[in-house]
């Protein structure tokens, strides 16, 4: 049985099972990685996609619930949202597993808030474990896209020349 | 080697060549000797002019070989940043390329084998990147020397392009590159007096996947897809040890998707043509399990155990028994003083690094390949080599980013890569297998940090420091099944209390270990035995200073001045400084301060803590850091904080726990891990250094825990003798 997906602006048709998570549709039937698997039972985050705007978790969405649903991925964003610039300015990734999710929760956030404060932070941003810790450079990435001067930034003191 | 076997004959090599390969590799592995020739046979080598390190395109733009996954701690910045500074190359256009698995040019130069872990992968590079980057240099300075009629000693590069000044002239590494490329590469190149670095040390010294990390481009083993490809998900049993019995695969073939069901060493595989489908088939199989050798163990009970035997008490299981790792003094003979005794125990910790263990593998006749995370690529060759019948050096492997490891992905017996390439076999013809495991499937597999049992009874003079220090540690070896056997101390357990400066600040010390054998695997997990060996010291040093009535910061120092530990000193004075140690904390919060080396690195953290609903809440962090030569600051202060969210994940919440063999925690809402609101602010503080670098990636991650039980004991003179703080 096959149906037709409304996937980052594009109507596509899917030919996978009724009951297949949404996930397993972006990554193996058309080819979108960017969402990614990480628990499967809507804990970590990783696969987080929006759904007309709404953050969700894709890896427990099977897709006869998304007739009609704008689904919006990673791909869509181009590279060069205000938030990933910040990303990339905060260097925020480590192992980078996690940040596809990272970065739909909080386009999702800003969308709704555009100038979000930390406790909104906290409430958009639990959802999305990252494992590596990145969790303060997210918060700095996020004022930052928003416009806000970021909240006291990690600092390293810079290395003095080396002696010998 | 290479003369005996050329590639093509490898292709065609026997069961008994491989035999006495591996037999080789061991003895050389036994022996000390670098295996890296013996590994190699069979690898396709094919550098160009600048060596295996450096690429020079013909538009000039420079790339850098890693010969180090990475897995988020940054190391292709830093190992791509020692390569630029010595070649003078234009920072903002050089990238970063995997190397392939070649145990003879890529061996990290610590351990013999092409691998990364224990935070080594600038440390082992340094020399040997310096060096192909001033190689390089040299090439194109007397490329330009010939061309230009100039003495080589008037050239200058910057930002890849190579200068005479007396002259005017001017030239692009692109342009020199034909001539620069013909020129022998200098045997013993002269490297930058460190003085005159100017990208090494500096803030431009970056990530450089940052963007491909944020758009969703960069390239897991999740994300592999080949042509043909297949996805496999693996039954497995529910007890270490236990095999498969009998299992019927009629419903499972049914699925819609699903093409092959195999039984394997490890249970039984369902092959299918797309994730979904394979997991479908997986929970329509029907499996029944041979337990009789099955491990049945409860922690609960082994911890019990593990308290006993440390008491002296009860009979230790057969073949074990103590062994010391520092002693010192005479501890049988009575030394007058304070007693202070007390106990620790640590659970066994799952790494749940965020992308699931994964693997592809293609398989066919004298061919192999495999294409995911590997850690330890010389060691996933030689277990790849042993299932297909091949030398180890002809397995190619094309190495991704990881979706972290944490150590998991190193493991002697590279068992979901193995597990891989049993089905791949099976599948046979190249085809692409991938296999996935669930976050379940992760979980239970185990390679946990193992469960850890110290006791102290520490006899104190009229003044409060340490006179005696008696000190037993039980906990199971992690170099079970190692190529590498050690006989005796596995080091790896006990490090961190071995080579203490407070053991060596005290006369008589009587430490030992016991490593019972359990059939639960267990591996490194980010800092390995300072997992343990931090909290244990740094938080009985507290209790100690408190008992003396000192403060805590007073008490280490008297205790490393004795030491003579220098860099101890430095770290905890730089930290406390830093942190307004001597200023009262913010109200409502609570100071603790932890101090410990481990990989060559000396990190101390100040903590502000307070309770909130009776569980600790770590507001601020003050990290002080000496990792030798800082090569990327922003990099060391990324993996200080991610250390301490790491090492603070575990502390809070923590705990695998195994019911008659059962591993009773499946995935993140039973094993909980640190989310973002708890995530403490960082700041980083680099204590200048001109030795050589060391690493970072585990060396934040031990300090925490003890830094918060520290604050805590502040706050309510209540010790903390076991981790978790958060008890389920």
């Amino acid at each position: 049985m096959a149906m037709t997906l409304d996937v980052n602006g594009k109507p596509l048709a899917v030919k996978a099972a009724p009951d297949t998570p949404l996930l397993w549709v972006l990554r193996d039937e058309l080819g979108l990685t960017g969402s990614k698997f990480g628990c499967g039972v809507a804990q970590c985050g990783a696969c987080t996609v929006l759904a007309d705007g709404q953050p969700i978790r894709a890896c427990v969405m099977p897709i006869e619930g998304l007739a009609g649903v704008k689904i919006t991925t990673i791909e869509s964003l181009g590279g060069n949202s205000p938030l990933q610039q910040a990303w990339v300015k905060h260097d925020v990734p480590q192992c980078g597993y996690c940040q596809s999710g990272q970065i739909m929760s909080a386009t999702a956030l800003l969308a709704a808030k555009p100038n979000p404060s930390d406790a909104d932070i906290d409430a958009a941003m639990d959802g999305n474990i990252c494992r590596c810790g990145t969790y303060q450079r997210i918060r700095a990435a996020i004022k930052d896209a928003a416009g806000m001067a970021p909240a006291a930034t990690p600092v390293a003191a810079p290395a003095a020349p080396a002696k010998s | 080697m290479n003369k005996i076997l050329s590639p093509r004959e490898t292709q065609g090599a026997t069961r008994r060549d491989l035999v006495v390969g591996a037999t080789l590799v061991g003895g050389a592995l036994l022996v000390g000797c670098s295996p890296g020739d013996l590994l190699s046979v069979g690898a396709k080598e094919d550098f160009g002019a600048f060596g295996p390190f450096i690429k020079i395109g013909a538009d000039g733009a420079v790339t850098v070989i890693s010969k180090h996954i990475e897995f988020g701690q940054g190391n292709h910045a830093g190992l791509a940043a020692i390569v630029a500074e010595e070649l003078d190359a234009d920072w903002t256009k050089v990238k970063v390329e995997q190397a392939p698995a070649i145990a003879k040019v890529y061996a990290n130069t610590g351990m013999g084998v092409q691998g990364t872990g224990g935070s080594s992968a600038i440390s082992n590079s340094w020399t040997q990147l310096r060096q192909a980057g001033a190689g390089a240099k040299a090439m194109f300075v007397e490329a330009a020397a010939n061309k230009w009629n100039a003495p080589a000693g008037e050239i200058t590069v910057k930002d890849s392009v190579v200068s005479h000044a007396k002259t005017g002239k001017s030239a692009t590494f692109a342009e020199l590159l034909p001539e620069a490329g013909k020129i022998a590469p200098p045997k013993a190149p002269v490297l930058k007096d460190p003085k005159t670095f100017t990208l090494i040390g500096s803030d431009r010294v970056r990530r450089k996947d940052s963007q491909a990390k944020s758009d969703g481009t960069a390239r897991f083993t999740q994300d592999v897809q080949m042509p043909d490809m297949l996805v496999a998900m693996v039954a497995h049993a529910p007890r270490y040890g236990a095999k498969v019995g009998s299992f019927d695969a009629t419903e499972a073939k049914k699925v819609a998707g699903v093409v092959e069901v195999y039984q394997i060493p490890t249970g039984v595989a369902v092959v299918a043509q797309n994730t979904w489908a394979a997991r479908k088939g997986r929970e329509a199989l029907k499996v029944t399990w041979d337990e009789t050798g099955a491990e049945k163990a409860s922690s609960d009970t082994m911890a019990a155990n593990y308290r006993q035997w440390a008491a002296g008490k009860g009979t230790l299981p057969e073949k074990t028994e103590w062994q010391a790792f520092e002693t010192k003094g005479d501890a049988a003979k009575k030394v007058q003083g304070t007693i202070f005794e007390t106990t620790y125990d640590f659970p066994f910790l799952s790494h749940a690094a965020m992308e699931p263990m994964n693997c592809v593998a293609q398989v066919g006749t004298g061919k192999a390949k495999l294409t995911f995370g590997s850690q330890i690529p010389t060691v996933d060759q030689l277990n790849t080599a042993k299932i297909v019948g091949m030398l180890p050096g002809a397995v190619e492997i094309e190495t991704l980013f990881a979706g972290g490891s944490f150590g998991r992905r190193a493991n002697f017996q590279s068992d979901y890569v193995a597990e891989c390439v049993e089905i791949a076999k099976k599948v046979g013809k190249m085809r692409p297998v991938k296999l996935v495991w669930t976050r379940e499937d992760d979980m239970a597999a185990g390679y946990f940090r193992p469960l850890t049992h110290h006791a102290l009874k520490i006899t104190l003079d009229k003044d409060g420091y340490p006179v005696s220090w008696r000190h037993r540690v039980v906990t199971q070896t992690l170099m079970k099944g190692s190529p590498m056997p050690t006989k005796g101390v596995d080091e790896t357990t006990v490090e961190g209390t071995k080579g203490s400066p407070y053991l060596k600040a005290t006369p008589v010390v009587d430490a030992q270990v016991l490593m019972p054998d359990v059939n639960i695997p267990v591996l490194w997990w980010r800092s390995v035995g300072a997992t343990h060996t931090a909290f244990v010291m740094e938080h009985t040093i507290d209790q100690l200073a408190r008992k003396a009535g000192k403060d805590p910061v007073a008490y280490r120092r008297t205790l490393y001045e004795k030491a003579g530990a220098t860099r101890h000193l430095a770290v905890l004075n730089l930290a406390a400084e830093k942190s307004g140690w001597d200023k009262p904390a913010p109200a409502g919060w609570t100071r603790g301060i932890a101090v410990h080396e481990s990989f060559g690195t000396l990190v101390a953290q100040v903590a502000e803590v307070k309770l909130v609903d009776g569980q600790p809440k770590v507001g601020r962090v003050v990290t002080a850091v000496d990792c030798g030569t800082a090569i990327s600051p922003d990099q060391i202060a990324a993996q200080m904080e991610g250390g301490i969210c790491y090492g603070l994940s575990a502390a809070l919440y923590g705990k695998i726990s195994l019911k008659d063999g059962v591993v009773e925690q499946t995935n993140f809402d039973t094993y909980r891990v640190l989310r973002n609101s708890e995530a403490p602010t960082v700041e980083t503080y680099i204590v200048p250094s001109g030795n050589a670098p060391s690493g970072t990636g585990e060396p934040g991650t031990p300090v925490i825990a003890p830094a918060v039980a520290n604050a805590l004991l502040a706050l309510n003179g209540q010790a903390t003798t076991s981790l978790p703080f958060v008890k389920a």
